[in-house]
């Protein structure tokens, strides 16, 4: 079944038009990686699809258009894990995981054994039970960001929508975290993460979406997508694209217009 | 013991003290009134006496003032704080204390006040309305929290500066004190009419304020995640912000503008309730009449027959305390 369908996405920000016209679906399973440079509209096009702002278009969250959807329903079937890690208040760990269960909740009822059950497993997935009663504005930055990713997890809804979840993850938390979007999927999620770290996205996402000036510049396996001419066109580098235990590999070299340079020389 | 027992009697904790003040305020006065008696007059008839009068006209309607007032101000202040994210806002950072009390300075200053009794008050709530409307309207559907705050910052600067007008114009020394007296705070002779007035309107208000505990709770993790999980933000917004204005327009027609309780008292519960924002705003309430009614015990003890003003105490008390607060949570501020 298809989580998301948006067809034609227009957003301008300041007068600025910000997303022209991309369209994409992301289907059950999938663990579609969202890339592009800097200003390329990646969370705005995230931004979009939430309703976080205006948009013209169409959205479908599983087959229903968006627009008829309460915020709540929306929250049921959407989890979304902004970029900036931000915590208000000194709660605790357990607290802030526990928010992920709030589209759930009638409007004054406590948390219910299957909510607990959530909360757990959540906790337990981005290994935080030991963390349970810290105060979450203690932690470092990369616990921070996985007690943020376990709130979205109890959320438990069929699709997860992630700003740069990777930003500031050491390399072995980032490929937990790869795998454990890449278990989402294959659970029947579904999955799309904003990257910047082509390589990662490669190895672990099912696809990519390559996004530049607001529009769809390609769509389709990893393969398919990242190539020489995109990275120059689309990031403005020189990339050695190869390949290492079975997976792409993706190292930017030098910017394009310095190569230019000296190979004009 | 687990965090929900922790809480729970934290607020029974807080009930219990709030209910021995409100009766301890009730026995505070310059008539002096032995405790029995002044409990058999409370509950007496009509017929008795002189005793019945002063604790039923008199005292009644002042404890429960404190306790409405109080508890208005520790409430708005928890959810200001919470909605706003901003360990600095307090109750009257939207303008409605400034503007309400403009309003009953206008009154005092035009006279209406002295021809109509409850001219004052009334006066005050249309100026606390007016803040509101302004700050909503300028704030807009989808405006932050920054915008609130420069709003109200504004609205409150245009209204000092007014009541500073109404000062310099005043026709007479004597309306002059008046306003000055008045602007202090204070909760000294007012009567059952000033509970009846304010009540309907601070009840309204806290059942907006305490309906989004739970918004405020999402809200921990900024705009857009709370958005994301189904806060309708708008609706959030609407009920701070009104919610606010009811109550704290309604507590400052009738008391005054009292500051340092609604920023001070979130601060020092916020420890005791695991910092999460729902459960801060019951305890918040209880401690802020807790606060209200020990402060109007204490200018009726310390001062007696000097009438200290409440909103002075208030202010000299909370500001070093604030300031110690401060230097002793700045890393978690930060």
């Amino acid at each position: 079944m298809t989580l998301l369908t948006a067809n034609g996405l227009h957003v301008s920000l300041g007068g600025r038009p910000v997303l022209n016209d991309p369209s994409f679906h992301v289907g059950e399973g999938e663990f579609v990686g969202l890339i592009g440079p800097n200003g390329a509209g990646k969370s705005t096009l995230l931004r979009a699809v939430l309703g976080l702002i205006e948009a013209c278009g169409d959205i479908a969250i599983s087959g229903q258009d968006a627009t008829s959807m309460s915020a709540r329903e929306r929250a049921r079937r959407i989890a979304y894990l902004p970029q900036e890690r931000e915590i208000g208040w000194p709660v605790s760990v357990e607290m802030v995981v526990s928010l992920g269960r709030a589209p759930h909740r009638p409007a004054f009822a406590g948390l219910d054994a299957a909510d607990r059950v959530r909360i757990e497993e959540a906790m337990r997935r981005m290994e935080l039970q030991e963390f349970r009663h810290r105060v979450s504005t203690e932690l470092s930055g990369g616990e921070k960001a996985r007690v943020l990713i376990a709130r979205a997890l109890a959320q438990d809804a069929p699709l997860l929508l992630a700003d740069e979840p990777t930003a500031g993850l050491d390399p072995s938390h980032q490929i937990s975290l790869m795998r454990l979007f890449a278990e989402l999927a294959g659970e029947g999620r579904g999955v799309v993460a904003s990257l910047h770290d082509l390589s990662l996205a490669a190895r672990w996402c099912t696809r990519l979406i390559l996004l530049d000036k607001g529009a769809i510049v390609a769509d389709g396996p990893p393969a398919d997508v990242l190539t020489r001419e995109r990275m120059r066109s689309v990031y403005g580098v020189e990339a050695y694209l190869g390949e290492a235990e079975g997976g792409l590999l993706v190292v930017p070299l030098d910017t394009a217009a310095a190569t230019a340079v000296s190979e004009g020389e | 013991m687990s965090e929900i027992a922790r809480y729970r009697l934290l607020l029974a904790l807080l009930a219990a003290a709030t209910l021995a003040l409100f009766v301890l305020s009730l026995t505070v006065g310059p008539a002096a009134i032995a405790f029995a008696d002044s409990m058999a007059a409370l509950f007496g008839g009509e017929d008795a006496g002189p005793l019945a009068l002063i604790m039923q006209e008199i005292r009644l309607p002042r404890a429960i003032l404190g306790l409405m007032v109080g508890a208005t101000l520790g409430l708005s202040g928890a959810v200001l704080q919470g909605y706003l994210r901003n360990p600095l806002a307090e109750p009257a950072l939207l303008g409605v204390s400034a503007t309400a009390s403009l309003g009953a300075v206008i009154a005092i200053y035009t006279g209406f006040a002295a021809v109509f009794p409850l001219g004052l008050p009334l006066a005050a709530l249309a100026g606390g309305a007016i803040a509101v409307v302004v700050v909503q309207a300028m704030a807009g559907a989808r405006g932050g929290a920054l915008t609130i705050i420069l709003a109200g910052v504004a609205v409150s600067s245009f209204a000092a500066a007014m009541t500073s007008l109404a000062l310099n114009l005043s026709p007479n020394p004597f309306a002059a004190l008046e306003i000055m007296f008045w602007m202090l705070g204070s909760l000294a002779d007012r009567s059952m009419t000033h509970v009846w007035l304010a009540a309907p309107f601070m009840v309204v208000g806290w059942a907006m304020l305490a309906s989004i505990g739970r918004s405020l709770d999402t809200l921990t993790l900024g705009r857009d995640a709370a958005a994301s999980m189904g806060v309708d933000l708008r609706r959030v917004q609407s009920l701070a912000v009104f919610g606010t204005a009811a109550s704290v327009g309604a507590a400052t027609a009738v008391a005054g503008a009292i500051g340092f309780v609604g920023l001070v008292v979130p601060h020092l519960l916020r420890p005791l309730v695991g910092a999460r924002p729902s459960r801060l705003l019951p305890a918040s309430a209880l401690g802020g009449a807790c606060v209200l009614l020990a402060a109007d015990i204490l200018v009726r003890l310390i001062a007696p027959g000097r009438d200290l003003k409440l909103g002075v105490l208030t202010a000299i008390v909370g500001a070093p305390f604030f300031l110690w607060l401060v230097y002793r949570t700045r890393r978690n501020l930060l």
